[in-house]
Protein backbone atom coordinates (compact mmCIF):
# COMPACT_ATOMS: atom_id res chain seq x y z
CA UNK A 1 0.00 0.00 0.00
CA UNK A 2 1.23 3.49 -0.61
CA UNK A 3 1.73 5.46 2.04
CA UNK A 4 3.17 8.87 0.12
CA UNK A 5 2.00 9.81 -2.89
CA UNK A 6 3.95 13.18 -4.42
CA UNK A 7 2.68 14.40 -7.82
CA UNK A 8 4.73 17.16 -9.69
CA UNK A 9 5.69 18.65 -6.55
CA UNK A 10 7.41 22.16 -7.00
CA UNK A 11 8.14 25.06 -4.92
CA UNK A 12 9.59 28.19 -6.33
CA UNK A 13 11.26 31.11 -4.64
CA UNK A 14 11.46 33.99 -7.42
CA UNK A 15 13.10 32.28 -10.28
CA UNK A 16 14.61 29.98 -8.55
CA UNK A 17 13.49 26.29 -8.10
CA UNK A 18 13.68 24.75 -4.67
CA UNK A 19 11.97 21.31 -5.31
CA UNK A 20 11.09 20.97 -9.12
CA UNK A 21 8.63 18.43 -10.49
CA UNK A 22 9.27 16.10 -7.51
CA UNK A 23 7.31 12.68 -8.13
CA UNK A 24 7.31 10.14 -6.44
CA UNK A 25 5.58 6.88 -4.34
CA UNK A 26 6.72 5.42 -0.55
CA UNK A 27 5.22 2.37 0.00
CA UNK A 28 3.63 2.09 4.00
CA UNK A 29 6.46 1.10 6.40
CA UNK A 30 9.42 1.67 4.04
CA UNK A 31 12.11 3.64 4.99
CA UNK A 32 13.05 5.96 2.39
CA UNK A 33 16.09 8.00 2.31
CA UNK A 34 16.53 11.50 0.98
CA UNK A 35 19.76 12.53 0.01
CA UNK A 36 21.49 15.73 -1.48
CA UNK A 37 24.41 18.67 -0.99
CA UNK A 38 22.92 21.76 1.15
CA UNK A 39 20.41 23.54 -1.29
CA UNK A 40 19.16 20.25 -2.77
CA UNK A 41 15.78 20.34 -1.66
CA UNK A 42 15.56 17.64 1.08
CA UNK A 43 13.90 19.95 3.93
CA UNK A 44 11.88 21.84 1.03
CA UNK A 45 10.20 18.99 0.33
CA UNK A 46 10.04 17.46 3.87
CA UNK A 47 8.25 21.38 4.89
CA UNK A 48 6.02 20.51 1.98
CA UNK A 49 5.12 17.02 2.98
CA UNK A 50 4.43 18.35 6.88
CA UNK A 51 2.40 21.28 5.69
CA UNK A 52 4.71 23.75 6.94
CA UNK A 53 5.24 24.90 3.46
CA UNK A 54 2.73 25.42 0.83
CA UNK A 55 4.12 23.91 -2.87
CA UNK A 56 4.02 26.40 -5.70
CA UNK A 57 2.30 23.67 -7.70
CA UNK A 58 1.71 19.78 -7.56
CA UNK A 59 0.11 17.75 -5.07
CA UNK A 60 0.85 15.02 -2.61
CA UNK A 61 -1.25 12.70 -0.08
CA UNK A 62 -0.11 10.74 3.10
CA UNK A 63 -2.45 8.02 3.22
CA UNK A 64 -4.94 9.33 0.80
CA UNK A 65 -4.96 12.58 2.52
CA UNK A 66 -4.37 16.35 0.77
CA UNK A 67 -1.66 18.35 1.81
CA UNK A 68 -3.40 20.92 0.39
CA UNK A 69 -6.59 19.87 1.09
CA UNK A 70 -6.91 18.55 4.38
CA UNK A 71 -3.40 19.93 6.28
CA UNK A 72 -5.28 19.08 9.70
CA UNK A 73 -5.67 15.47 9.30
CA UNK A 74 -2.24 14.90 7.88
CA UNK A 75 -0.69 16.61 10.99
CA UNK A 76 -2.81 14.58 13.13
CA UNK A 77 -1.11 11.36 11.11
CA UNK A 78 2.83 12.49 11.11
CA UNK A 79 5.48 13.87 13.17
CA UNK A 80 8.58 15.20 12.87
CA UNK A 81 12.78 15.38 14.11
CA UNK A 82 14.14 18.79 12.46
CA UNK A 83 17.76 19.40 11.89
CA UNK A 84 17.74 21.14 15.54
CA UNK A 85 16.90 19.45 18.50
CA UNK A 86 13.60 21.19 18.92
CA UNK A 87 13.28 20.61 22.82
CA UNK A 88 12.01 23.20 25.60
CA UNK A 89 14.96 23.83 27.46
CA UNK A 90 13.22 24.59 31.08
CA UNK A 91 11.00 21.23 31.50
CA UNK A 92 12.03 18.23 32.46
CA UNK A 93 12.42 14.84 29.56
CA UNK A 94 9.42 13.74 31.10
CA UNK A 95 7.58 16.97 30.66
CA UNK A 96 8.90 17.31 27.14
CA UNK A 97 7.37 14.15 25.96
CA UNK A 98 4.10 14.81 27.94
CA UNK A 99 3.63 18.29 26.41
CA UNK A 100 3.94 16.11 22.78
CA UNK A 101 1.69 13.09 23.54
CA UNK A 102 -1.14 15.82 25.44
CA UNK A 103 -0.77 18.15 22.15
CA UNK A 104 -1.57 15.27 20.44
CA UNK A 105 -4.73 14.45 21.96
CA UNK A 106 -3.32 11.81 24.62
CA UNK A 107 -5.48 12.46 28.16
CA UNK A 108 -2.71 12.78 31.10
CA UNK A 109 -2.98 9.15 32.41
CA UNK A 110 -2.30 7.79 28.39
CA UNK A 111 0.84 10.29 28.12
CA UNK A 112 2.14 9.64 31.71
CA UNK A 113 2.06 5.73 30.17
CA UNK A 114 3.60 6.80 26.48
CA UNK A 115 6.15 9.06 28.09
CA UNK A 116 6.92 5.70 30.31
CA UNK A 117 7.18 3.40 28.00
CA UNK A 118 9.05 6.05 25.22
CA UNK A 119 11.43 6.40 28.11
CA UNK A 120 12.34 2.85 27.83
CA UNK A 121 12.23 2.44 23.97
CA UNK A 122 14.80 4.96 24.16
CA UNK A 123 16.72 4.75 27.49
CA UNK A 124 15.65 8.32 28.69
CA UNK A 125 14.62 7.18 32.41
CA UNK A 126 17.83 8.10 33.94
CA UNK A 127 18.00 11.78 32.81
CA UNK A 128 13.84 11.55 33.33
CA UNK A 129 13.77 14.76 35.98
CA UNK A 130 16.57 16.71 34.27
CA UNK A 131 15.90 20.14 32.85
CA UNK A 132 16.49 19.65 29.29
CA UNK A 133 19.09 22.59 28.85
CA UNK A 134 21.73 20.97 31.16
CA UNK A 135 21.12 17.66 29.08
CA UNK A 136 24.39 16.91 26.68
CA UNK A 137 23.48 17.05 22.75
CA UNK A 138 22.95 13.64 22.82
CA UNK A 139 20.98 13.38 25.13
CA UNK A 140 18.85 15.89 23.60
CA UNK A 141 18.73 14.56 20.12
CA UNK A 142 17.51 11.21 21.60
CA UNK A 143 14.58 12.97 23.33
CA UNK A 144 14.09 14.94 20.45
CA UNK A 145 13.41 11.35 18.18
CA UNK A 146 11.32 10.32 21.38
CA UNK A 147 9.27 13.58 20.89
CA UNK A 148 8.50 12.25 17.27
CA UNK A 149 7.54 9.29 18.29
CA UNK A 150 5.22 9.51 21.59
CA UNK A 151 2.87 10.63 19.34
CA UNK A 152 2.66 7.22 17.36
CA UNK A 153 2.79 9.13 14.07
CA UNK A 154 1.86 7.14 10.68
CA UNK A 155 4.47 9.04 8.69
CA UNK A 156 7.86 10.22 10.70
CA UNK A 157 10.03 12.28 8.77
CA UNK A 158 13.69 12.61 10.59
CA UNK A 159 15.62 15.48 8.90
CA UNK A 160 19.17 14.47 9.85
CA UNK A 161 18.72 12.57 13.19
CA UNK A 162 21.83 11.56 13.89
CA UNK A 163 24.00 15.11 13.84
CA UNK A 164 26.34 15.91 16.70
CA UNK A 165 25.44 12.09 17.89
CA UNK A 166 28.44 10.09 18.77
CA UNK A 167 29.40 6.56 16.96
CA UNK A 168 27.44 4.39 20.09
CA UNK A 169 24.28 6.76 20.10
CA UNK A 170 24.10 6.53 16.67
CA UNK A 171 24.39 2.83 16.44
CA UNK A 172 21.33 2.69 18.66
CA UNK A 173 19.16 4.96 17.13
CA UNK A 174 20.06 2.97 13.81
CA UNK A 175 18.73 0.22 15.69
CA UNK A 176 15.56 1.77 17.40
CA UNK A 177 14.64 2.91 13.30
CA UNK A 178 15.03 -0.81 12.09
CA UNK A 179 12.71 -1.99 14.87
CA UNK A 180 10.25 0.76 13.88
CA UNK A 181 10.61 -0.06 10.19
CA UNK A 182 7.55 -1.90 8.43
CA UNK A 183 4.94 0.04 11.42
CA UNK A 184 6.02 4.04 10.46
CA UNK A 185 6.84 4.92 6.92
CA UNK A 186 9.75 6.92 7.56
CA UNK A 187 11.82 9.71 5.47
CA UNK A 188 15.19 10.43 6.52
CA UNK A 189 17.54 12.99 5.20
CA UNK A 190 21.15 12.33 6.24
CA UNK A 191 24.46 13.82 4.98
CA UNK A 192 26.00 10.28 6.17
CA UNK A 193 25.94 7.85 3.28
CA UNK A 194 26.70 4.77 5.13
CA UNK A 195 23.22 5.87 7.25
CA UNK A 196 21.19 6.00 4.09
CA UNK A 197 22.97 2.71 3.03
CA UNK A 198 22.46 0.72 6.21
CA UNK A 199 19.06 2.29 7.22
CA UNK A 200 17.00 2.70 3.82
CA UNK A 201 14.91 0.88 1.76
CA UNK A 202 14.85 2.41 -1.24
CA UNK A 203 17.26 5.99 -1.61
CA UNK A 204 16.43 9.04 -3.46
CA UNK A 205 19.62 11.40 -4.45
CA UNK A 206 17.94 15.37 -4.65
CA UNK A 207 20.46 18.08 -6.83
CA UNK A 208 19.19 21.45 -7.59
CA UNK A 209 15.46 20.75 -6.83
CA UNK A 210 15.26 17.78 -8.70
CA UNK A 211 15.22 13.83 -8.06
CA UNK A 212 18.20 12.64 -9.94
CA UNK A 213 18.25 9.22 -9.08
CA UNK A 214 15.91 6.67 -7.00
CA UNK A 215 16.37 2.50 -6.08
CA UNK A 216 18.09 1.31 -3.46
CA UNK A 217 21.87 1.86 -2.72
CA UNK A 218 22.93 -1.92 -4.31
CA UNK A 219 21.13 -0.45 -7.63
CA UNK A 220 22.47 3.32 -7.52
CA UNK A 221 25.72 1.67 -7.40
CA UNK A 222 25.52 -0.71 -10.31
CA UNK A 223 23.41 1.96 -12.15
CA UNK A 224 27.08 3.81 -11.96
CA UNK A 225 29.13 1.49 -12.22
CA UNK A 226 30.92 2.88 -8.88
CA UNK A 227 32.84 0.84 -6.47
CA UNK A 228 31.03 2.04 -3.20
CA UNK A 229 27.87 3.99 -2.42
CA UNK A 230 29.75 7.32 -1.80
CA UNK A 231 31.19 7.07 -5.62
CA UNK A 232 27.99 6.57 -6.97
CA UNK A 233 26.45 9.34 -4.39
CA UNK A 234 29.16 12.20 -5.79
CA UNK A 235 28.25 10.91 -9.62
CA UNK A 236 24.53 11.04 -9.26
CA UNK A 237 24.72 13.98 -7.55
CA UNK A 238 27.25 15.81 -10.07
CA UNK A 239 25.48 14.15 -13.18
CA UNK A 240 23.23 16.88 -15.27
CA UNK A 241 21.32 13.65 -16.40
CA UNK A 242 18.66 12.17 -14.27
CA UNK A 243 19.32 8.11 -13.48
CA UNK A 244 16.01 7.41 -12.29
CA UNK B 1 -7.53 21.60 26.00
CA UNK B 2 -4.89 21.81 23.54
CA UNK B 3 -4.31 25.79 24.23
CA UNK B 4 -4.23 25.01 27.94
CA UNK B 5 -1.31 22.45 27.39
CA UNK B 6 0.69 24.62 25.35
CA UNK B 7 -0.43 27.38 27.61
CA UNK B 8 1.28 25.57 30.60
CA UNK B 9 4.55 24.41 29.23
CA UNK B 10 5.19 28.55 28.16
CA UNK B 11 4.07 29.08 32.05
CA UNK B 12 6.73 26.46 33.19
CA UNK B 13 9.49 28.18 30.77
CA UNK B 14 8.93 31.30 32.00
CA UNK B 15 8.90 30.47 35.64
CA UNK B 16 11.53 28.37 35.80
CA UNK B 17 14.01 31.34 33.94
CA UNK B 18 15.60 33.11 36.95
CA UNK B 19 16.51 35.98 34.86
CA UNK B 20 12.60 36.77 34.33
CA UNK B 21 11.92 36.96 37.88
CA UNK B 22 15.05 38.88 38.62
CA UNK B 23 13.75 41.56 35.58
CA UNK B 24 10.26 41.69 36.14
CA UNK B 25 9.91 41.59 39.86
CA UNK B 26 13.25 41.97 41.46
CA UNK B 27 14.38 44.92 39.18
CA UNK B 28 11.52 47.24 39.46
CA UNK B 29 11.49 46.90 43.79
CA UNK B 30 15.12 47.81 43.81
CA UNK B 31 14.31 50.83 41.50
CA UNK B 32 10.85 51.56 43.92
CA UNK B 33 13.12 51.34 47.28
CA UNK B 34 16.19 53.13 45.81
CA UNK B 35 13.62 56.26 44.68
CA UNK B 36 12.01 56.04 47.86
CA UNK B 37 15.16 56.42 49.71
CA UNK B 38 16.35 59.55 47.68
CA UNK B 39 12.70 60.94 48.24
CA UNK B 40 13.45 60.72 52.45
CA UNK B 41 16.98 62.39 51.82
CA UNK B 42 15.88 65.43 49.91
CA UNK B 43 13.56 68.56 50.92
CA UNK B 44 11.33 68.60 47.49
CA UNK B 45 8.74 66.14 46.59
CA UNK B 46 10.20 64.23 43.68
CA UNK B 47 9.49 60.83 44.20
CA UNK B 48 6.23 60.93 46.58
CA UNK B 49 5.48 57.16 46.77
CA UNK B 50 1.97 57.66 45.57
CA UNK B 51 3.52 58.88 42.28
CA UNK B 52 6.35 56.69 41.16
CA UNK B 53 4.58 53.27 42.63
CA UNK B 54 2.01 53.48 38.88
CA UNK B 55 5.18 54.08 37.26
CA UNK B 56 7.44 51.58 38.72
CA UNK B 57 4.43 48.81 37.98
CA UNK B 58 4.25 50.43 34.09
CA UNK B 59 7.86 49.67 33.97
CA UNK B 60 8.16 46.40 35.56
CA UNK B 61 5.42 45.48 33.05
CA UNK B 62 7.64 46.63 29.94
CA UNK B 63 9.81 43.54 30.59
CA UNK B 64 6.89 41.64 29.42
CA UNK B 65 7.72 42.11 26.47
CA UNK B 66 11.25 41.17 26.75
CA UNK B 67 10.22 37.06 28.29
CA UNK B 68 7.82 36.76 25.59
CA UNK B 69 9.36 38.07 22.38
CA UNK B 70 12.65 35.55 23.83
CA UNK B 71 10.36 32.44 24.72
CA UNK B 72 9.06 32.93 21.13
CA UNK B 73 12.31 34.08 18.94
CA UNK B 74 14.15 30.81 20.81
CA UNK B 75 11.23 28.80 20.24
CA UNK B 76 11.49 29.43 16.63
CA UNK B 77 15.38 29.27 16.72
CA UNK B 78 15.35 26.04 18.11
CA UNK B 79 13.09 24.40 15.79
CA UNK B 80 10.66 23.58 18.54
CA UNK B 81 8.19 26.02 17.07
CA UNK B 82 8.89 24.37 13.62
CA UNK B 83 7.79 21.04 15.31
CA UNK B 84 4.87 22.27 17.26
CA UNK B 85 3.92 23.76 13.87
CA UNK B 86 3.75 20.69 12.11
CA UNK B 87 1.68 19.63 15.16
CA UNK B 88 -2.49 20.11 15.60
CA UNK B 89 -2.63 22.92 17.46
CA UNK B 90 -4.13 25.90 15.18
CA UNK B 91 -2.97 29.57 15.05
CA UNK B 92 -5.16 30.63 18.02
CA UNK B 93 -3.45 27.99 20.35
CA UNK B 94 -0.34 29.80 19.55
CA UNK B 95 -1.02 32.95 19.60
CA UNK B 96 -3.03 32.51 23.36
CA UNK B 97 -0.95 30.19 24.31
CA UNK B 98 1.48 32.72 24.23
CA UNK B 99 -0.21 35.55 25.78
CA UNK B 100 -2.46 34.24 28.28
CA UNK B 101 0.26 32.72 30.79
CA UNK B 102 1.74 36.20 30.93
CA UNK B 103 -1.20 37.75 32.27
CA UNK B 104 -1.13 35.59 35.61
CA UNK B 105 2.33 37.02 35.95
CA UNK B 106 1.57 40.81 34.65
CA UNK B 107 -1.16 41.42 37.75
CA UNK B 108 1.46 39.15 40.39
CA UNK B 109 4.58 42.08 39.03
CA UNK B 110 2.04 44.96 40.24
CA UNK B 111 0.15 43.19 43.41
CA UNK B 112 4.24 42.66 44.16
CA UNK B 113 4.97 46.39 43.31
CA UNK B 114 2.13 47.78 45.42
CA UNK B 115 2.67 46.03 48.12
CA UNK B 116 6.20 46.97 48.18
CA UNK B 117 4.77 50.35 48.15
CA UNK B 118 2.72 50.02 51.42
CA UNK B 119 5.63 49.50 52.82
CA UNK B 120 6.86 52.49 52.06
CA UNK B 121 4.00 54.25 52.87
CA UNK B 122 1.22 54.06 50.14
CA UNK B 123 -2.19 54.24 51.45
CA UNK B 124 -4.13 50.87 51.84
CA UNK B 125 -7.51 51.48 50.20
CA UNK B 126 -9.55 50.29 47.24
CA UNK B 127 -8.15 52.75 44.74
CA UNK B 128 -5.08 50.25 44.57
CA UNK B 129 -7.65 47.40 43.48
CA UNK B 130 -8.63 50.01 40.44
CA UNK B 131 -5.10 50.86 39.58
CA UNK B 132 -4.10 47.54 39.24
CA UNK B 133 -7.06 47.04 36.79
CA UNK B 134 -6.02 50.22 34.70
CA UNK B 135 -2.68 48.60 34.63
CA UNK B 136 -4.55 45.56 32.67
CA UNK B 137 -3.86 46.95 29.35
CA UNK B 138 -0.53 48.19 29.76
CA UNK B 139 0.42 44.66 30.07
CA UNK B 140 -1.36 43.43 27.00
CA UNK B 141 0.63 45.75 25.30
CA UNK B 142 3.92 44.69 26.31
CA UNK B 143 2.89 41.73 25.74
CA UNK B 144 1.73 42.33 22.14
CA UNK B 145 4.92 44.34 21.27
CA UNK B 146 6.93 40.96 22.75
CA UNK B 147 4.86 38.45 21.01
CA UNK B 148 5.01 40.81 17.36
CA UNK B 149 9.24 41.03 18.38
CA UNK B 150 9.76 37.35 18.75
CA UNK B 151 7.77 36.38 15.24
CA UNK B 152 10.06 38.07 13.81
CA UNK B 153 13.62 38.55 15.40
CA UNK B 154 15.89 35.89 16.63
CA UNK B 155 16.78 36.00 20.55
CA UNK B 156 19.55 38.18 20.65
CA UNK B 157 17.43 41.29 18.73
CA UNK B 158 15.18 40.55 21.11
CA UNK B 159 17.61 41.13 23.60
CA UNK B 160 18.22 44.18 22.33
CA UNK B 161 14.98 45.60 21.02
CA UNK B 162 13.05 44.83 23.96
CA UNK B 163 15.05 44.36 26.81
CA UNK B 164 17.39 47.50 26.17
CA UNK B 165 15.52 49.75 23.77
CA UNK B 166 12.11 49.71 24.60
CA UNK B 167 12.08 49.17 28.32
CA UNK B 168 14.84 52.46 28.26
CA UNK B 169 12.55 54.12 25.96
CA UNK B 170 9.30 53.46 27.68
CA UNK B 171 11.18 54.64 30.81
CA UNK B 172 12.10 57.67 30.09
CA UNK B 173 8.95 58.58 27.71
CA UNK B 174 6.81 57.31 31.29
CA UNK B 175 7.20 60.59 33.36
CA UNK B 176 8.12 58.35 35.91
CA UNK B 177 11.47 59.43 36.54
CA UNK B 178 10.67 62.65 36.40
CA UNK B 179 7.84 65.69 35.34
CA UNK B 180 7.11 65.84 31.52
CA UNK B 181 6.15 68.80 31.80
CA UNK B 182 9.55 70.13 33.31
CA UNK B 183 11.36 69.22 29.88
CA UNK B 184 8.23 70.32 27.72
CA UNK B 185 8.15 71.00 24.37
CA UNK B 186 8.93 67.96 21.83
CA UNK B 187 9.83 65.98 23.90
CA UNK B 188 6.49 66.41 26.00
CA UNK B 189 4.76 65.98 22.84
CA UNK B 190 6.51 62.88 21.65
CA UNK B 191 6.12 61.20 25.27
CA UNK B 192 2.07 61.75 25.01
CA UNK B 193 2.08 60.70 21.31
CA UNK B 194 3.16 57.52 22.70
CA UNK B 195 1.04 54.93 25.42
CA UNK B 196 3.14 54.80 28.21
CA UNK B 197 3.02 58.33 29.91
CA UNK B 198 -0.56 57.69 29.42
CA UNK B 199 -0.32 54.07 31.36
CA UNK B 200 1.41 55.75 34.28
CA UNK B 201 -1.09 58.99 34.02
CA UNK B 202 -4.14 56.57 34.04
CA UNK B 203 -2.87 54.53 37.31
CA UNK B 204 -1.61 57.65 38.89
CA UNK B 205 -5.78 58.84 38.34
CA UNK B 206 -6.69 56.00 39.31
CA UNK B 207 -4.93 55.29 42.79
CA UNK B 208 -5.24 59.24 43.82
CA UNK B 209 -9.27 58.31 43.34
CA UNK B 210 -9.51 61.15 40.36
CA UNK B 211 -11.77 58.55 38.76
CA UNK B 212 -12.27 61.12 35.59
CA UNK B 213 -8.65 61.48 34.76
CA UNK B 214 -8.15 58.20 33.77
CA UNK B 215 -9.64 58.99 30.72
CA UNK B 216 -8.78 59.77 28.25
CA UNK B 217 -5.46 58.34 28.93
CA UNK B 218 -6.49 54.43 29.57
CA UNK B 219 -7.85 55.15 25.29
CA UNK B 220 -4.47 55.80 24.35
CA UNK B 221 -3.04 52.46 26.13
CA UNK B 222 -5.93 50.48 25.22
CA UNK B 223 -6.04 51.85 21.69
CA UNK B 224 -2.13 51.28 20.94
CA UNK B 225 -2.56 47.66 22.54
CA UNK B 226 -5.37 46.72 20.36
CA UNK B 227 -3.38 47.82 17.28
CA UNK B 228 -0.44 46.51 18.47
CA UNK B 229 -1.79 43.04 19.62
CA UNK B 230 -3.54 42.86 15.86
CA UNK B 231 -0.89 43.62 14.00
CA UNK B 232 1.31 41.05 16.28
CA UNK B 233 -1.44 38.59 15.51
CA UNK B 234 -1.01 39.14 11.79
CA UNK B 235 2.12 38.65 11.45
CA UNK B 236 2.64 35.12 13.83
CA UNK B 237 0.08 34.12 11.50
CA UNK B 238 1.84 34.88 8.65
CA UNK B 239 5.29 33.36 10.00
CA UNK B 240 3.93 30.16 10.93
CA UNK B 241 2.32 29.47 7.04
CA UNK B 242 5.65 31.35 5.57
CA UNK B 243 8.63 29.15 4.69
CA UNK B 244 10.94 30.59 6.80
CA UNK B 245 8.63 30.16 10.58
Amino acid sequence: MIAIEINKLSKRYKERFAVQSLSLSISQGEVFGLLGVNGAGKTTTIRMLACLTKPTSGEATLLGKSILAEPEGVKEIINLSPQETAVAPNLTVRENLELIARIYGSSRRAAGEKTAEMMKKLGLAEVEKEKVKVLSGGWQRRLSIAMALISEPKILFLDEPTLGLDVLARRELWTLIKQLKGEITMILTTHYLEEAEALADRIGIMAEGKLKALGTAAELISATGARNFEEAFVALATSPEEAL
Amino acid sequence: MKLLIFASRNRKELLRDPANLAFGIGFPLVVLFLLSAIQANIPVSLYKVESITPGIAVFGLSFLSLFSGMLIAKDRTSSFLMRLFASPLSSSDFVLGYTLPLMPMAVAQSVICFVAAFFLGLAVNVNVLLALAVLVPAAVLFIACGLLAGSVLNDKQVGGICGALLTNVSAWLSGTWFDLGLVGGWFKSAAYALPFAHAVDAARAALAGDYGSIFPHIWWVIGYAAVILAIAIAVFSHKMKSDNA
